[in-house]
């Protein structure tokens, strides 16, 4: 048994595949699971693209799914942003399907690795520049001077601005990864305590129940939580491509 | 498993640099590269043959939708129409009978007024008839009443004084 809580979240080569520039790539559990979720993702949206007229259980939910996430979009950004919607959309479902495959025993969590996370987030704070840029030119850098203020406001607001704007990828990076991390770090500790309150046998055996009753409670919350994280990182990134249209603020 | 014999030895070495596996750097580049065929594949089909197909069906839905509201609008203003029609032939017999009914009542009135007239006309003549023979009546009346009275007169006074006063005597004494 391994009694690491942190043995979780070790990547296990399972071959090494073939150099770039020097770094080795090699199949590893994470990149199995994600290549699982990425199966899932289309394997389920594909029985949901039945196009009938009366939808069937399974175009319901794909259709409900398309609507959640365009409304998304549209209430927070707005029509012009649909655009993005497809990127919001497999930011969404791969991120939850990550989130929610996590939950299963013996699965690897792939977004409880900043490495990930943070990939995520830069790219998606990198598509917010390049298409602000994109679309209003140098223009869009008044995202970091609101129009209106007295000239000496601007020497605090715009580094202000500026730092409030380069906290993003790292806030929207960390608050996925620490919170998968905690749930399952936590998830682990209370088992592993079963598992050791269970081995002293006797009458401390019973205290088992505590333990065994955490981490029923935890397991509900996490598969709250990973969806919840999702929506937060979908409806962020929505947020965040209001710069894009929405130059003056 | 041999990873979980030396877990002491591992963790130890996890825990001088940092414990957490996720800060172990080496492992980024493979874990970022996998990150990024996965995610590009899964944005490219969810693009190119999902979404779009989900969009259509939503799209197709509401097509129709509006197609079967437009139609139903368009028979409800059809209907209105026909309504509006029936009530105002309705109002066209109405306004027709009531002009027959009128136009009847008019000359039944004026056929009224001149019989009325007529049977006045009739009456005037013959109450005047009347009136000219009640005169006619009246003055001979008068008349004779003068010759009563002169007799009458003359009888009085023959038998009152015995004699017989002459006749034109009488008229002069009864003309003031």
């Amino acid at each position: 048994m391994a009694s690491d809580p942190m043995e979780q979240f070790k990547i296990k080569d399972a071959a090494e595949l073939f150099e770039i520039g020097g770094q080795t790539i090699s199949w590893t559990n994470s990149s199995f699971w994600m290549v699982v979720s990425a199966i899932l993702i289309i394997g389920f949206f594909a029985l949901t693209t039945k196009r009938k007229l009366v939808p069937g259980k399974m175009q319901s939910l794909g259709e409900l799914s398309y609507e959640f996430i365009a409304n998304m979009v549209k209430d927070t950004t707005g029509v012009e942003a649909m655009k993005f919607m497809p990127f919001v959309f497999t930011l969404f479902f791969f991120i939850l399907a990550a989130n929610l495959i996590g939950m299963n025993p013996y699965a690897f969590t792939t977004t409880s690795h900043i490495a990930v996370t943070a990939a995520l987030a830069v790219f998606t704070i990198c598509v917010v520049i390049v298409a602000g840029i994109w679309k209003n030119g140098l223009k869009w850098f008044k995202i970091f001077a609101p129009s209106g203020l007295p000239a000496i406001m601007y020497v605090i607001i715009i580094p202000i601005e500026i730092i409030s704007f380069i906290s993003r990828p790292i806030t929207l990076a960390v608050r996925l990864f620490a919170n998968m991390v905690a749930g399952h770090v936590m998830l682990k500790l209370f088992a592993i305590f079963a598992a050791f309150l269970a081995a002293k046998g006797g009458i401390v055996a019973l205290g088992v129940v505590v333990p065994v009753l955490a981490t029923t409670a935890i397991v509900a919350l996490e598969f709250l939580i990973a969806g919840l994280q999702a929506f937060v990182f979908a409806i962020l990134t929505c947020v965040y491509l209001n710069d894009v249209y929405h130059v003056d603020h | 498993m041999a990873a979980d014999t030396d877990t002491k030895y591992g963790a130890a070495e996890q825990a001088a640099s940092g414990g957490l596996p996720q800060l172990d750097l080496s492992t980024w580049f493979n874990q970022i590269f996998w990150l990024v065929i996965v995610f590009a594949a899964l944005y490219f089909i969810l693009s190119m043959f999902i979404l779009p197909r989900l969009r259509e069906g939503i799209s197709d839905r509401e097509d129709r939708i509006s197609d079967d509201l437009d139609q139903a609008s368009n028979m409800q203003r059809e209907a209105e129409e026909a309504e509006k029609a029936y009530n105002r032939s309705l109002a066209d017999a109405r306004a027709k009978a009531m002009n027959v009914a009128e136009t009847t009542k008019k000359s039944i009135d004026a056929e009224i007024a001149s019989e009325i007239e007529a049977a006045d006309a009739n009456m005037d003549r013959q109450a005047e008839i009347a009136e000219a023979n009640i005169r006619k009546i009246k003055t001979k009346a008068l008349s004779n009443i003068e010759s009563i009275a002169g007799e009458t007169a003359i009888e009085v006074v023959s038998t009152l004084t015995g004699k017989a006063p002459t006749a034109a005597a009488v008229r002069a004494a009864m003309t003031p």
